[in-house]
């Protein structure tokens, strides 16, 4: 396997009054395909490390390879070209524009790729027909359900065929049982060979991914092996 | 491009409200601009209505009876004009005068045309005559050098006196019989905005040999040059021909009574200055009107901007560049300015038209709007600026907003 992100000694402060140093010294390596969760308490830095895997916020000092690439110093074209072809995003708010339809939200991102209007459409249509969501493909953001939301926003994250999936507490505005559906779909996606990140502040949800990130006020504070999916709520091996 | 307009219809379609707004302030600020501008035009132009197509710079001058006594006259003498009058101030004011003309009025006449007749003013004319009085000749010609030069017995006479005398048929060739006097018409005339004219034109130099006039002239007109171009100058001149003739017609030099002048450039001078004034007038209220839409585009492109902050870190998350995000946020701007903006150029441009169509059928130049129509380029200007200045104004905060960290407008509720 070979390695898709590569951090070394990541540091970032944010200045916004009295400078917090959020990220110290990260390194991390994570494989192509898979399936890992960042976890920690709020402010441990989890988000601003998931920022910086999608080239959405920039980082001080360190170096951060993706697909074998240096990301840094990246003009925001440079980065948004990144985005559009390595990055799907998957947010806690879905992030969907509500002037568009499910399926014109799902297009989006070949719009930016210079797809025509009715090859994309196509596409997308597609996409949500996997998703269990063609009847809904012209239904407006705000006549879909939370989780019917959210896999529109995977979705729209896949069309794209990136190398990785950024989730930002996918489940966070869900309920259990959609949550749980949701988090299926994404180890679908994985079983499909792609990578997957996922940042959660609920066991449950860090339970299925294979590898998880434990951060602590900026640094990691473990990285443990998940693959048995035995992982209590507090980090204690087999409680079941 | 063609995509991109798509996504800009989608956008606008998606969000009437926002689309109506801005739309809404360029088209009622472009509507407001014409309407003004055109009321302002239409005011000028009543003001100028009445001068027709006079020539302007024209002072007419009549005798009149001493007030003073002088040379041994007594006071009381009658003086009169000739033919001197119209040659003295060509010859002495070269560079002030072009050209002069003279008439001789010789009373009202029975002119008639077999059993068709009528009563009209008769007058003995000179050829510039035609330009000072501002004629249009609708047929034939007016009287020329060799009218007067051979005495001719020709007559120009009024449209209307042609239609009582002649109904449609042609005239010019006819003869008409003035009081047992015959003459040939030589050319049909009339005036913008006056239909009932009926004076009648013959040369004066007939004129002063058929009626026993000698050389008497009831006026002369001194059609005046480029160099008189203002009041200052207009009052100069006219010190100067007053002493030059008092000194011809032997009359005191301080003698008002004895010549009488109408001076139409001088009050051709007070029309332009209030017309000048009206235009200033209505220029600055227009600018203020076409800065109160350009501020009313610009706040709510603004506003626009702000709240769609969010938006653009969507785009941005998937892949838009800030120059697409820009380019998208301009042409939608600019699409929507351009299309209301000619709406109301069209309501503007077609209520006033309306309003000259009303005007103009309603009297005979009496009114006081006289045509009150918009120059289209000022328009067509006019709301380019304003489609301009809203593309700024939606040019510059969505420069801000795509500088935004695309994380940060993302949080952007």
């Amino acid at each position: 396997m070979s390695t898709i992100i590569k951090l070394k000694n990541i540091n970032k402060t944010y200045y916004n009054g009295a400078p917090l140093h959020v990220l110290k010294g990260i390194d991390l390596e994570i494989e192509r395909g898979e399936l890992v969760s960042i976890m920690g308490a709020s402010g441990s830095g989890k988000s601003t490390l998931l920022n910086i895997l999608g080239i959405l916020d920039g980082y001080d000092t360190g170096d951060y390879y993706l697909n074998n690439e240096l990301i840094k110093n990246l003009s925001e074209t440079q980065a948004a070209r990144f985005r559009n072809k390595l990055i799907g995003f998957i947010f806690q708010s879905f992030n969907l524009i509500p002037f568009k339809n499910a399926m014109e939200n799902v297009a989006l991102p070949l719009y930016y790729q210079k797809v025509s209007r009715k090859a994309r459409n196509k596409m997308a249509v597609e996409y949500l027909d996997r998703l269990g969501l063609k009847a809904w493909a012209h239904h407006m953001p705000n006549e879909l359900s939370g989780g019917q939301k959210q896999r529109v926003a995977i979705a729209r994250a896949l069309i794209s065929k990136p190398q990785i999936i950024l989730a930002d507490e996918p489940t966070g505005a869900l309920d259990s049982i959609t949550s749980a559906e949701v988090i299926d779909v994404l180890k679908k996606v994985n079983a499909t060979g792609m990578t997957v990140i996922i940042v959660t502040h609920e066991s449950g949800v860090a339970n299925q991914t294979n590898k998880i990130i434990r951060l602590k006020d900026g640094f990691i504070e473990r990285i443990e092996d998940n693959s048995g999916h035995d992982t209590s709520s507090f980090g204690i091996q087999n409680i079941k | 491009m063609l995509s991109l307009l798509y996504e800009i219809l989608n956008s606008i379609r998606r969000n009437k409200l926002r689309t109506f707004l801005t739309g809404f302030s360029v088209a009622w600020g472009i509507f407001m601009l014409i309407i003004l501008l055109g009321s302002g035009n239409g005011l000028k132009n009543a003001f100028s209505a009445g001068w027709g197509d006079m020539l302007v710079n024209v002072v007419r001058i009549y005798g009149g009876r001493t007030n003073i006594p002088y040379a041994g006259f007594q006071s009381g003498r009658w003086i009169g004009l000739n033919n001197t009058d119209m040659q003295f101030p060509v010859e002495e004011f070269p560079d002030e005068v072009n050209f002069t003309t003279g008439s001789v009025r010789l009373g009202s006449k029975n002119i008639s045309v077999g059993t068709e007749y009528l009563v009209s003013s008769l007058e003995g004319s000179t050829p510039n005559e035609v330009v000072v009085a501002g004629l249009t000749i609708v047929q034939g010609r007016y009287i020329n050098e060799l009218d007067m030069r051979e005495k001719r017995k020709t007559i120009v006479i009024s449209q209307r006196t042609k239609n009582i005398l002649f109904n449609t048929g042609d005239a010019i060739g006819k003869t008409v019989n003035v009081e047992g006097i015959m003459y040939t018409v030589a050319g049909v005339y009339s005036v913008k905005d006056q239909q009932n004219l009926t004076g009648a034109f013959i040369p004066l130099s007939t004129a002063q040999v058929v009626y026993n006039q000698g050389i008497n002239i009831s006026m002369a007109a001194l059609s005046l040059s480029d160099k008189i171009n203002d009041i200052p100058s207009n009052d100069e001149f006219m010190q100067r021909y007053k002493k030059r003739f008092a000194q011809q017609h032997q009359i005191s030099p301080n003698d008002d009574n004895a010549i009488w002048y109408w001076n139409r450039f001088e009050s051709y001078l007070q029309t332009a200055t209030v017309g000048y004034v009206i235009n200033i007038a209505v220029w600055i209220i227009g600018i203020f009107t076409l800065l109160s839409g350009i501020v009313g585009v610009s706040n709510i492109m603004l506003i626009t901007v702000r709240e769609r902050t969010r938006e653009f870190g969507i785009r941005k998350s998937i892949g838009a560049s800030p120059a697409s995000i820009l380019t998208l946020v301009v042409v939608e701007s600019i699409v929507i300015t351009t299309v209301f903006g000619y709406i109301g150029l069209v309501c503007g441009v077609g209520l006033t038209e309306l309003l000259a169509g009303l005007f103009t059928s309603s009297g005979d130049g009496l009114s006081i709007f006289v045509n009150p129509t918009v120059d289209i380029n000022v328009a067509v200007q006019a709301t380019v600026l304003l489609v301009v200045a809203g593309t700024l104004a939606g040019f510059f905060p969505a420069l801000k907003a795509v500088k935004i960290k695309t994380i940060e407008a993302l949080n952007n509720k």
